[in-house]
């Protein structure tokens, strides 16, 4: 479902964000993507979504390489990847509810058919209570929470979620992990990134490691070893 | 209709550029509108008087009556000639009485002394109003010969100087009204910047976020014209007995509806081109 083949992202800067990177992740796959700031985290999400382009390597999501996608085909791409960004990047003018709403908008779905969906994923993600409320009036799980609805609006298949646990206090990034969880168990791959050891370390998934641009674990590589 | 209330959205929360941009779209059409208006007026005073080929022939005071019947006679003769009519000076009073029946200062001071017997004469070509002239002008008793030709001549230089002006003057704030409408529109896309980055990265179309852009710029542009076009509609409605008079014989006043509703429609599909004109330009710009 997604490859990436000898991946290396080169910044204008002349700083390496990604170097030689090999990785697949299959369908309906739950992965941790670890590392500290600045290990190349968010790089590989902005590759994933074509937000830029592989220096060298090829990219691969949904048998689409990415590095020959027409501009044109962007669109209906990021339509079925659901990115939950690390700055959530919610529109504060807009009502919770609109936020959640401005995906189906986008993709020019009925407002009867788009209203019903963004209520039944506003219920299923615990937050239609405050579907009417601005960003500005919410805590910062329930922002979060927000992110993850309008991530999952579209029913993507699969779940880009960037260190969603990032400021929230332990309870509450339990529950974040819990949603993500339910939403794989419903047939999403999800590919978190995070720093929160705890939550890495008990829940048993897949963990891919980076360091400084570099892939330095990967569980998967290591039981098809075994 | 989406992109619709998403525009309406951005005029109201920035409401001085919005307003910025109707006030320079109202000005080049209220230009438009008034110089339509003049030249479509003097086109038609022109017509007016290319389809009266006339000469008048003012005789002196001293100039006996069997003269004037003998000039009469021979011009009529010339069989050039499809009328002829001898104004006397009591004729010629009565005429400048009803033509200023409601100022009485200017019907005292004049009298049928002061004012001159003369001979209209028409001719079936204009062609001929030439040689017609020529033999007025040699006659002793004529003081005066007043060319229909001449007045045309003129008022169609005054005509070409005021299309030439009005052309120049219309180009000039089309011009001006598209710069300052790239510059706001421009203005806005920066000021939504970030929400356009979202839009994008959650699989919005170039069109999708472009439409809202262009329907902003079109939306000035039309609500300029149909302002502009109603100041300068009104302006001529108020000034139409005051034209009238000075008008005085000259068939073009009341201004009919149907040519105003024709020049409202013109401006609006000039400003639909010119506000998808200037918004596109300034999408290209700021939103690659």
């Amino acid at each position: 479902m997604i490859k990436l083949e000898k991946v290396s992202k080169k910044f204008g800067t002349g700083v390496f964000g990604l170097v030689d990177i090999n990785l697949s992740v299959d369908k309906k796959e739950f992965v941790f993507l670890v590392g500290p700031t600045g290990s190349g985290k968010t790089t590989i999400f902005r590759l994933l979504t074509r937000e830029i382009l592989p220096t060298e390597g090829i990219v691969i999501v949904n048998d689409w390489d990415l590095t020959r996608l027409p501009k044109h085909q962007v669109p209906h791409l990021r339509k079925k990847i659901g990115v939950v960004f690390q700055d959530l990047k919610l529109l504060f003018d807009r009502t919770v509810f609109e936020n959640v709403l401005m995906p189906l908008e986008v993709t020019g779905v009925k407002m009867e058919e788009a209203t019903q969906k963004v209520k039944e994923v506003l219920t299923q993600i615990g937050i239609i209570e405050h579907k009417d409320k601005f960003p500005i009036q919410l805590s910062g799980g329930e922002l979060q929470r927000t992110a993850i609805a309008r991530a999952l609006v579209l029913s993507p298949q699969i779940l880009l979620a960037d260190e969603p646990t990032g400021n929230l206090d332990s309870a509450t990034s339990w529950e974040i992990v819990k949603l993500l969880s339910d939403i794989n168990e419903k047939g999403t791959t999800v590919i978190m990134a995070t720093h929160n050891v705890d939550i890495v370390k008990n829940l048993s998934k897949r963990v891919i490691a980076l360091e400084k641009g570099k892939l330095v674990r990967d569980d998967k590589k290591k039981e098809g070893k075994k | 209709m989406k992109f619709i209330k998403s525009s309406l959205r951005n005029i109201r929360r920035s409401p001085y550029q919005a307003l910025a941009a109707v006030l320079i779209m109202m000005l080049t059409f209220l230009t438009i509108s008034f110089f339509t208006f003049l030249l479509s007026g003097s086109s038609r005073v022109i017509n007016f008087f290319e389809s009266k080929p006339q000469v008048t022939a003012f005789f002196k005071n001293e100039a006996k009556q069997s003269d004037i019947n003998t000039l009469e006679s021979q011009i009529k003769n010339t069989g050039k000639v499809s009328s002829a009519r001898f104004v006397s000076k009591q004729e010629a009073l009565k005429i400048y009485r009803e033509q200023n029946k409601d100022d009485p200062l200017l019907l005292d001071l004049v009298t049928a002394d002061i004012l001159p017997a003369s001979l209209e004469i028409s001719t079936f070509k204009i062609s001929d109003l030439s040689e017609i002239s020529e033999m007025l002008k040699g006659s002793p008793d004529v003081s005066e010969v007043i060319f229909q030709k001449d007045i045309v001549s003129t008022l169609v230089s005054w005509t070409s100087a005021v299309r030439k002006i009005g052309s120049g003057l219309i180009i000039v704030l089309s011009l001006v009204s598209t710069f300052i409408m790239i510059t706001i529109i421009g203005i806005r896309i920066s000021q939504r910047k970030e929400d356009i980055e979202i839009m994008r990265l959650i699989g919005a179309s170039n069109w999708y976020i472009r439409w809202p852009f262009l329907f902003e710029g079109m939306f000035y542009a039309v609500l300029g014209a149909v302002i502009g076009w109603m100041i300068a509609s009104l302006a001529l409605w108020y000034s139409t007995p005051f034209l009238s008079s000075f008008l005085k014989g000259i068939p073009i006043l009341p201004v009919s509806p149907v040519f105003l509703l024709e020049v409202l429609l013109a401006e609006l599909v000039f400003a639909v081109i010119l506000g998808f004109l200037s918004s596109f330009l300034a999408v290209l710009r700021y939103l690659r």
